[in-house]
């Protein structure tokens, strides 16, 4: 079986182990009744057979790294609350919209109790008063499943009161965002949850953990690190860590778009798979289309700087992509063949972040427009000489200093590793330059290429210019 | 001492304590000692060292969104990209500004900054005092290498009657939004749209009607906002300007008047600690219009075709005259004063001085019926700043969002940062109700009862001895006596002892005018008593400076009986008032902008006006009218400058021994003056409130910013801002009068009926009726008996 007409997208070949897909060859995977039937809520029961400390301890021993972007331990997160400020909150980052990015959705959709069980498991062992699950606007599918079950949980008594007859009680909040790409960012989750602007907050303080929604201690969560407790539960931490490397157990899902033959959703094992593993091998994308060459790829999600097939040996491994120069973040992985036009795909990118800067600090807002303006220029076969080298400067103003790309020997360029400087608020802002840098690092010729009419003066853009309503 | 000779030898007692408050930093390089908490801006602004900065303002929460205060700070982990308004000093931090990455990042900023504002300095308003224009010279990269075309919108739209917005000059600093929420509590302002379409807006149909709004303008670091009373009116390059203080009402906020080619243009808050904190009320910041406009110029004697322009020396005989005669008819007490809260100290004590001393009548008094008495002034006084500091504001007066605005938003940020504690008593819900911890709405008249009550209630009486008490005291109904509200004050007062009183008076200079001696020598009437007087034909020779009991006094046909009563009137104004045109002489006053001196607030704190255009016409400042009137009735007050007066002031006022020319020119926040001992406190007042019939609305009439009075009626750009005049019931009110919200009624009291429309307001009371005092065609004063305890009146349908 390749794939299932009920989880588009999604592909399972091969005996590989399973911790969060384990239900999606199920057509009906997503209801209550099959979930109990497949061993649901175990992993909370066996929580609530233990101390909340106990439970802790399991997460913080299995290294679970936040699947969301940045990577970061979830039982070490939920340690850096302070102990005595009450009350807590978890909150579920639904809001899935990295470009090239649909593994939560998947999740949501075909195993809404399962997220639902994850949160009662952090809720019961970090101490939380209540759970807000952010679901992304454009995604009714997944809020109408995940109500579903929830309608569903708390008939059946597993959320609410008193749950499974403990003294353990957790309401779970659904809630659906307004279609807002930077409402991704935990802090921006957290004012769009509180009813303001999807706007990021201000650091520091550096986690929602100490000063989160509403101003109390808060947990942001992504569905899929959720989604990996009750498996964690049930089958322990040596079990969880078994599978991968020390530095990176467990399962990841990844979503592989672009130019390969078998474009999809997989879950693969974390730390010891690689790039070309994911990108030829036959359980997986089975080769670049039409037997093409690759040219480049993006290693994790549309703000992650660019590899080049000289990357590809890389496992999925966060230390060592960052020392490479990139991130694995979200778990989309973009592929691009020797057919690309790079400027153009650049443009592409570019311009998803500079249509979703939320707009308050000065480097993201002007700077990914401008970004965006100059490449389009560009591509449209207006460019000048000065544009590439501009461009660079642009980029320097939100990202001063160097900025991570990759090593190629063609070109004769050791790898900048990860992390670099911003001036800006959140990452929204060097996301619409890293395509850009990568871009122009590691094809520059490509852009010269485009640069036909020398020395021109630049015309217009095609960037259509705001609307003036709103005048009263 | 070395560090190695220290290392040896014990402390000694006489070492100096290390401040625990001290930390230590360097900027770029230079030691300093800077304070714990302190953001890294400030501190390197203490230490000399000025950050290029847009969005932050001292006197705002930080937001760090327009990335221009940008430093590199190395707190031990290397150097690091740092938000210098968000991010407090640490131990041992070294910022650099001027590293060539701290240089890189604010050039960068700036130069993404200028991206899209266009560059149209030469007519932008902004251009010369413009902080974009000026941190562009100091720290920007000297050229742009924007080639796009450029954000477009709209050339500027109002946002209010008062603001323009030019989106395109926008930077999105949260300056003006953040204001409009945090301070004014008006978040009629808001970002809309998101990346580089963001903008300022107001939300649909609803205009940023803040009576605050002029503060947006005088903050924004651009020239995005400018206000309709100076727009394309002057370059700042032009402009001269003086230091002063705002006499619109008694808070004085510190002021910047600006004039060119002799005409005032503008006035900017000055940020005053103590005071208004570098904010204005609308009314005060373009009252100034009034004072170009319509104004008196020359004297006017009245002959037989009316009154008639003349000459100083005849019309000052006249006066003169008029008082002689006065004097001669039926003695000195024949003659009564009334007014001087408009003016300067110096005006007031002259007139004080030419009252008591050579005209020697009893009957002065500053207030125009509408305050409480002057005895309120010699309860112990609170600050400002004492009642932002307090456990617990008691509010006992009127609405301060309508008459005293900065006190307000003073109070008002005292509850949102320092989680200070409102306990509200008030005849309708005012701007402060739903900041209050507690909020009592009583019938008028039932202000003591109120007191008692939350007196007796545990939670209440736990939190007012919980902390210092201030309570705010002040008239918050012209249809009722001041009587049942002193009452409660002294209610107030002897259940918590140790509570302090900020006298909520409203008039510009009118605790100035009470304290340097225009009030009631003993057996003397206050306002009322000398009105009726005048109306019993008692009164020869009534002189108004600056008073026109015809707008003012609560009791219009009082009003208008004392002045057909009065023998003669001599009227010293700025305007031709309605009370003016009934005056025999009137001389013509210069008013603010147009005169030196100093003026008291209603904390009693003493701060300088300023002069910046010349007088109108030939008006002259009322001290100098006081004196030549002395001089014709034969006595030299001795005052041949206003310095004079000052100094005089300073010598012969109880209180004002402090307040002298040098120590006003030390402290450009003022000297506090204390109430004169020959100010009595007022003896225990009890009140028999008569019973309401239950046919019957109990009247409450109360001041809106926006009225009638001279400033805003002779302010262009304020006049239209005025609500009018509406008779406003509780909705269930409405129903059982029988009408639609809307409809004209008749309302009548024991005095007289009007006819008005009447509104739908669940703020209001069940059983009373409020009314807006002194509106353009209001005719409410008609329906107030200056005697009664309380005013009840009947609303019918028509």
């Amino acid at each position: 079986m390749s794939s299932y007409p009920w989880a588009a997208g999604y592909i399972d070949d091969g005996d590989r182990p399973k911790i969060v897909t384990s239900r999606f060859h199920l057509e009906d995977g997503y209801t209550l009744e099959r979930y109990q039937a497949t061993g649901g809520y175990d992993g909370l029961r066996r929580a609530l057979a233990k101390s909340p400390a106990e439970v802790h301890d399991e997460v913080r021993g299995a290294t679970i790294l936040g699947r969301g972007g940045a990577g970061f331990p979830a039982g070490t997160k939920w340690g850096l609350m302070p102990a005595d400020k009450y009350p807590r909150y978890l909150v579920v980052n639904g809001d899935e919209s990295e470009p090239g990015t649909y593994k939560d959705r998947l999740l949501m959709e075909r195993d809404p109790h399962q997220l639902i069980e994850g949160c009662l498991i952090a809720a019961y062992a970090a101490g939380l008063a209540q759970v807000f699950l952010y679901i992304r606007g454009e995604m009714p599918l997944a809020h109408e499943r995940v109500g579903q079950a929830l309608n569903e949980a708390y008939a059946a008594g597993y959320v609410g009161t008193n749950i499974l007859g403990t003294d353990f009680s957790v309401d779970i909040v659904l809630h659906w965002g307004a279609g807002a790409y930077v409402v991704g960012e935990e802090t921006a989750l957290i004012e769009s949850l509180e009813g303001k602007r999807g706007e990021p907050r201000l650091k520091p303080p550096f986690f929602p953990a100490a000063i989160g929604l509403y101003g109390q201690p808060t947990i942001v969560n992504n569905v899929e690190t959720l989604s990996n407790l009750p498996w964690l539960l049930v089958n322990g931490m040596e079990a969880y860590t078994a599978i991968g490397t020390q530095t990176s157990p467990g399962t990841r899902m990844v979503a592989v778009s672009g130019h390969v033959n078998r474009p999809g959703v997989y879950e693969i094992v974390n730390g010891t798979t690689t790039f070309r593993d994911l990108l030829y091998g036959d359980e997986f994308c089975q080769g670049i289309r039409n037997g093409n060459e690759l040219k480049a790829f993006v290693p994790g999600g549309g703000s992650a700087p660019w590899f080049t097939p000289e990357q590809l040996d890389l496992p999925f491994e966060g230390r060592l992509v960052g020392a490479a120069g990139s991130m694995l973040g979200s778990g989309a992985i973009m592929v691009m063949d020797h057919t690309t036009d790079i400027p153009a795909a650049a443009l592409t990118l570019t311009h998803f972040y500079a249509a979703e800067s939320c707009g308050q600090c000065t480097p993201c807002r002007e700077g990914g427009t401008w970004l965006e303006r100059v490449l389009s220029r560009i591509v449209d076969g207006n460019g000048t000489p000065a544009d590439l080298d501009q461009l660079l400067e642009i980029g320097e103003s939100i990202c001063p200093g160097a900025f991570p790309h990759a090593s190629s020997s063609a070109l004769g360029l050791e790898a900048t590793p990860f992390p670099y400087k911003m001036t800006t608020i959140c990452f929204v802002g060097p996301s619409a330059y890293a395509p850009v840098h990568s871009a122009l690092t590691l094809f520059r010729s490509e852009f010269e290429a485009k640069i036909t009419r020398r020395n021109s003066i630049p015309v217009t853009a095609v960037h259509a210019t705001p609307e003036t309503a709103g005048a009263h | 001492m070395t560090a190695t000779e220290n290392a040896g030898t014990p402390p000694t007692d006489d070492a100096p304590v290390p401040d625990p408050n001290a930390v230590q930093i360097t900027v770029n390089g230079v030691a300093h000692t800077a304070r714990k908490g302190q953001l890294v801006i400030e501190a390197a602004a203490d230490a000399g060292v000025y950050i290029p900065r847009f969005c932050y303002h001292e006197r705002m929460t930080p937001v760090g969104k327009c990335r221009m205060c940008l430093v590199e700070a190395d707190s031990g982990r290397g150097p690091a990209v740092t938000v210098s308004c968000m991010v407090p000093v640490m131990p041992d931090m070294k910022v650099e500004t001027e590293s060539p990455m701290a240089k890189r990042m604010q050039e960068g900023v700036l130069e993404l900054l200028l991206a899209n504002h266009p560059l149209d300095c030469p007519v932008c308003d902004k251009g010369g005092e413009c902080p974009l224009q000026d941190q562009t010279m100091t720290h920007g990269p000297g050229e742009s290498r924007f080639v796009e075309e450029k954000r477009h919108y709209e050339k500027p739209i109002p946002i209010s009657d008062l603001v323009f917005l030019d989106r395109e000059r926008c930077i999105l600093c949260d300056r003006c939004t953040r204001f409009a929420d945090e301070v004014a509590g008006d978040a009629l302002i808001h970002f809309i749209s998101r990346g580089n379409t963001t903008q300022v807006m107001t939300f649909p149909d609803e205009p940023f009607a803040s009576y605050f709004s002029g503060n947006t303008v005088q903050i924004c670091p651009v020239g995005a906002l400018t206000a309709k009373p100076y727009r394309f009116k002057a370059r700042p390059w032009d402009l001269e300007e003086i230091e002063s203080t705002c006499t619109t009402c008694a808070v004085g906020c510190r002021t910047v008047v600006q004039s060119s080619r002799d005409e005032l243009l503008r006035s900017q808050g000055v940020d005053s600690d103590p005071v208004n904190w570098g904010w204005m009320c609308d009314k005060g910041r373009f009252g100034f219009e009034a004072v170009r406009t319509e104004r008196v110029t020359e004297p006017l004697v009245r002959t037989a075709h009316g009154l008639e322009p003349t000459g100083w020396n005849a019309a000052l005989r006249s006066a003169v005259q008029l008082i002689e005669d006065g004097k001669l008819a039926a003695g000195p007490s024949a003659v009564a004063v009334i007014g001087g809260a408009r003016g300067s100290n110096e005006d007031a004590f002259a007139w004080a001085r030419l009252a008591h001393d050579v005209i020697d009548t009893p009957h002065v008094y500053a207030q125009m019926g509408d305050g409480l008495p002057v005895g309120m002034l010699a309860m112990p006084r609170a600050t400002i700043d004492d009642t932002a500091a307090a456990s617990t504001i008691v509010l006992l007066g009127p609405d301060l969002k309508e008459e005293l605005p900065v006190l307000y938003l003073r109070v008002r940020d005292a509850v949102q940062k320092r989680r200070v504690r409102i306990v509200e008593f008030t005849p309708r819900e005012s701007g402060l109700t739903s900041l209050a911890w507690k909020s009592a709405v009583y019938e008028p008249g039932g202000q003591v009862e109120a007191v008692r009550a939350a007196l007796a209630d545990p939670e209440i009486a736990d939190q007012l001895a919980a902390g210092p008490v201030v309570v705010i005291a002040g008239r918050s109904n012209l249809a009722e006596s001041s009587g049942a509200t002193v009452q409660a004050v002294q209610t107030l007062l002897a259940g918590v002892p140790g509570a302090t009183v900020l006298p909520a008076f409203r008039r510009g200079n009118v605790v100035g005018a009470l304290q340097v001696g225009m009030r009631p020598r003993p057996g003397g009437l206050d306002t009322r008593g000398i009105l009726q007087a005048a109306a019993d034909g008692k009164i020869e020779c009534l002189v108004l400076v600056g008073a026109d009991p015809l707008a003012d006094f609560p009791d219009t046909d009082l009003a208008r009986r004392a002045l057909a009563g009065a023998r003669r009137i001599v009227s010293v104004d700025t305007h031709l008032s309605a009370s003016a045109q009934h005056a025999d002489v009137v001389l013509p006053a210069a008013a603010f902008g147009e005169k030196s001196g100093t003026t008291t607030n209603l904390e009693g704190r003493v701060t300088t006006l300023g002069r910046k255009v010349t007088a109108a016409g030939t008006s002259r400042p009322d001290w100098m009218i006081a004196t030549a009137i002395a001089r014709g009735l034969g006595t030299d007050l001795g005052f041949r400058s206003v310095d004079d007066v000052t100094d005089a002031i300073a010598r012969m006022v109880d209180g004002y021994e402090g307040v002298t020319r040098d120590a006003l020119a030390d402290s450009a926040d003022g000297v506090l003056s204390a109430p004169p001992a020959t100010i009595a406190a007022i003896d225990p007042v009890e009140v028999e409130v008569p019973v309401r019939n239950s046919y019957d609305y109990r009247l409450v009439v109360t001041r809106k910013l926006y009225d009638a009075g001279v400033t805003v009626s002779n302010s262009p750009s304020l006049a239209h801002l005025a609500p009018g005049q509406r008779v406003h019931l509780h909705p269930l009110d409405v129903e059982r009068v029988g009408v639609q919200p809307g409809a004209d009624v008749r309302v009548s009291s024991s005095r007289s009926a009007a006819v008005m429309r009447v509104e739908a307001d669940p703020t209001v009371l069940r059983g009373t009726a409020w009314i807006a005092f002194n509106q353009p065609g209001g005719n409410v004063g008609d329906l107030i008996d200056s005697t009664a305890i309380v005013t009840d009146v009947r609303i019918e349908n028509l």
